[in-house]
């Protein structure tokens, strides 16, 4: 018996093979939309591998936490290309997951019976800033442990459930050692576990509805996925390996000095880009607004705007013809304008 | 609405208005409150005097005597309540305006007596008086020369402030400036035959930047060196002592040097024959040497002993900056690419520190002590550089991996697209 008849036996993976030959990949005028969802796969997959080589020499403490991912820069070998193309991975990741989600709207790929697609989808974009968020403290630099002070202090506006939210992240009412090694348990366990069960299902929901075509009643023109799509989409890895690698190399992710509890904060401290435009948001808020006070009703606003998005396939019911796929297209557009005009704001005015 | 009813509302309404103007009038910023003088006769008459005569009373709520519940009959005698004239008449203690000769006698009535001052501020002390006998100001006074500095020349008058006072002219920063309304004024100073630069080569030297330009209270002004109530210049043999006050260790290193005795023997002033007096310049290793601007070339040739010793240490002082530089160099370029160089930042940390040591060593003029320092800070610069150097190195390894692995990538890509022309597509 030759191997690939043993493990037929064992695996059924010629019912794998069969399928993926079968698979095709709808060709329209937007088709790099179908790429977008890849590479944030990729990038993922990225993370996981740099993120498991660096659990071997990070340690979350507050007196260890700096000096090791010190450690990891200057004296591991190769832990510095680990760690910056960790770090850079993060960004770009969130990068794409965004453009994947806008490309998968203006596309209409959340209709139905797509509507658990879209859903998985966009959780999977809340966990990446989740992960983003827990991230960025690790090293436990001055810049990381003021903006997580901040951060967290938002995430206490939130009504009725904001202060004990706030002490429940923090492990106290303070950032200290407690959110680190808190942080650190969520971005390495909590967030992976909840990202496995999510991913897989959207993956799951991926072969089983196929990829999306945004007009139905055009011809359907399409490719095979094995190979013609895979191998073009091996070649986005490629070249996205090769920013990552240029960027690594040629802008190493800094440490930072390392976190002063009792110091005063930096000027001009501000989030990681992905949270600027909210962070933006919030402080051109008045204080006070129709007797709430202006955090809280951004908080409010923003907590509205993610369940509008996880609700946009319940939302959107036409067949991409009708009134509300055009309102929802404005007003999908004038959301992205809005989170690149207000991250450029906050640059220009911080 | 039945009557009972109405009387409810208005009293409701008064009601929330005084409420809430109770509380906007304790929301308001309460006004700053100036302190009246106490109003006694002197004060009241002079106020409508107008002219000469007020202007002692106007600004006296301000006086340190006066916010301590002194009033005018304490320097001047005489009876505040006494309604009229009557309150300066000299059987009532009046003494009327002191001369410049009495005013030691008349401040000294309170400030030399530890009894008194104890009730005050017991940390004062009671001895300006006798200090200022001392003083060539208090010895030209005795002598009878009215037109020396007194208490009020430099404390001022009505009101007289404390010196912690930012307003006052003895506040530390104003002294130089106090000292130059005399020192400074050539005719004034004329029968005295003095100079009158010292304010402004002070102006310009390393103390008076500090104090005058960046506000820093801990640099010295003219009190500080010349004493304040007893004010003479320092004599030869107590320059270094003045200087140690703040540079206790260049004046331990210069009473073990052989320039001690040499010094005093030919009565040059110890620490100001190199670095000036009142124009004192920041320091640097170009005053070491055998030619202009080097101090020692003022006594020294550059062949004989003494220039010798100091071509050797201004030798071993420009190995250790040059060497400090160019591993400072390194390790900021190293950095400047994205290297962690806090290894590195260590030792160059303390090769500027050695370097520090040793200018200061040089006042000892130990050869040896100088060229220890020097040579343990080039040895620290070196490992600095060193581990510089490695940060370019790898840098550079960086670069080069960098390029192979675009090389392999761009390969890679060039056979996925060549694939995908030869396999079936949309």
């Amino acid at each position: 018996m030759g191997i690939g008849a043993w493990l037929e036996d064992r695996l059924r993976w010629r019912a794998a093979d069969a399928f993926l030959r079968h698979k095709t990949v709808p060709v329209t005028r937007h088709g790099y939309v179908y790429y977008f969802g890849g590479i944030t796969l990729f990038l993922f997959l990225v993370q996981v591998v740099t993120g498991l080589l660096l659990l071997m020499y990070y340690r979350p403490t507050a007196d260890a936490a700096h000096e090791s991912v010190r450690f990891i820069m200057a004296r591991v070998q190769f832990g510095w290309l680990v760690r910056s193309v960790h770090s850079w991975t993060a960004n770009l990741m969130v990068f794409w997951a965004f453009a994947h989600m806008f490309g998968a709207f203006f596309v209409r790929a959340y209709r139905r019976p797509r509507e658990m697609t879209w859903i998985s989808g966009a959780l999977l974009l809340f966990i990446t800033l989740a992960f983003g968020f827990t991230g960025y403290l690790l090293p436990w630099n001055t810049l990381a442990y003021f903006a997580t002070k901040v951060g967290t202090e938002i995430v206490g506006a939130v009504p009725l459930i904001g202060h004990p939210l706030l002490v429940l992240l923090r492990g106290g009412e303070d950032v200290t050692e407690a959110t680190l090694s808190r942080f650190f348990g969520i971005h390495v366990a909590i967030l992976p576990a909840l990202t496995t069960m999510v991913l897989g299902l959207h993956l799951f929901l991926v072969q089983l509805h196929g990829m999306s075509r945004p007009d139905a009643r055009g011809p359907a023109r399409s490719m095979a996925f094995v190979p013609a799509f895979v191998l073009r989409e091996a070649m986005v890895w490629l070249l996205i390996t090769g920013v990552l690698v240029t960027l690594a190399v040629l802008l190493p992710w800094p440490v930072g000095e390392k976190a002063d509890p009792l110091a005063s904060a930096p000027a001009g401290i501000r989030p990681e880009w992905y949270f600027v435009f909210m962070f933006h948001t919030l402080k051109l808020i008045p204080s006070h607004v129709l007797g709430l006070e202006g955090e809280q009703l951004g908080v409010i606003a923003f907590m509205l705007a993610a369940a509008v998005v996880l609700a946009v396939p319940l939302l959107v019911r036409d067949d991409g013809a009708g009134r509300a796929s055009r309102v929802a297209a404005a007003v999908g557009a004038f959301g992205a304008l809005y989170m690149i005009g207000m991250t450029i704001l906050g640059y220009l005015r911080p | 609405m039945p009557d009972r009813a109405r009387w409810c509302v208005i009293t409701a309404v008064a009601g929330l208005l005084w409420f809430f103007s109770t509380g906007l009038a304790a929301a308001a910023p309460a006004p700053q409150t100036v302190p009246e003088p106490p109003s006694d006769g002197c004060i009241t008459c002079h106020r409508n005097l107008g002219g000469r005569l007020a202007a002692p009373a106007l600004k006296i709520a301000d006086d340190i005597h006066v916010r301590r519940g002194f009033t005018c009959t304490a320097c001047h005698g005489g009876d505040a309540k006494a309604p009229g004239m009557e309150a300066m008449d000299p059987k009532r203690g009046f003494v009327g305006r002191p001369k410049p000769a009495d005013l030691p006698a008349v401040c000294g009535k309170c400030h030399s007596s530890p009894e008194i001052m104890r009730r005050f501020n017991p940390r004062i002390p009671t001895d300006e008086v006798a200090r200022f006998q001392t003083s060539v100001h208090g010895q030209k006074l005795s002598a009878g020369d009215q037109r020396v500095a007194t208490c009020t020349s430099c404390h001022g008058v009505h009101p007289i402030l404390a010196v912690t006072d930012s307003r006052s002219p003895v506040f530390p920063s104003s002294v130089p400036a106090t000292c130059a309304r005399c020192h400074a004024d050539a005719a004034y100073m004329k029968p005295y035959g003095i100079p009158i630069t010292q304010y402004a080569e002070y102006k310009t030297s390393v103390h008076g930047e500090a104090l005058l330009g960046r506000g820093s209270k801990q640099a010295p002004a003219c009190n500080d060196c010349h004493g304040n109530h007893g004010a003479v210049p320092p004599g030869v043999d107590s320059v270094a002592n003045v200087c140690a006050q703040c540079h206790g260790s260049q004046r331990d290193l210069f009473t073990r040097s052989p320039h001690r005795a040499a010094f005093e023997s030919m009565g040059l002033p110890q620490c100001t024959a190199c670095h000036g007096n009142h124009q004192i310049s920041r320091p640097s290793d170009e005053m070491v040497g055998t030619s202009p601007p080097a101090v020692c070339a003022q006594c020294h040739q550059a062949d004989s002993k003494g220039g010798v010793a100091a071509k050797v240490i201004r030798t071993a002082l420009e190995d250790l900056k040059q060497s400090t530089a160019a591993a400072g160099d390194l390790v900021a370029r190293a950095e400047n690419a994205g290297m962690d160089m806090s290894d590195a930042k260590l030792p160059l940390s303390d090769a500027r520190t050695q370097l520090i040591l040793a200018r200061n060593l040089a006042h000892g003029l130990s050869l040896r002590e100088v060229q220890s320092a020097t040579s343990e800070g080039v040895g620290l610069s070196r490992k600095a550089a060193d581990l510089g150097r490695a940060g370019l190195a790898e840098i550079e390894f960086r670069r080069r991996g960098l390029v192979a692995a675009l090389v392999v990538i761009a390969v890679l890509s060039l056979g996925l697209y060549l694939k995908t022309r030869t396999t079936p597509g949309p």
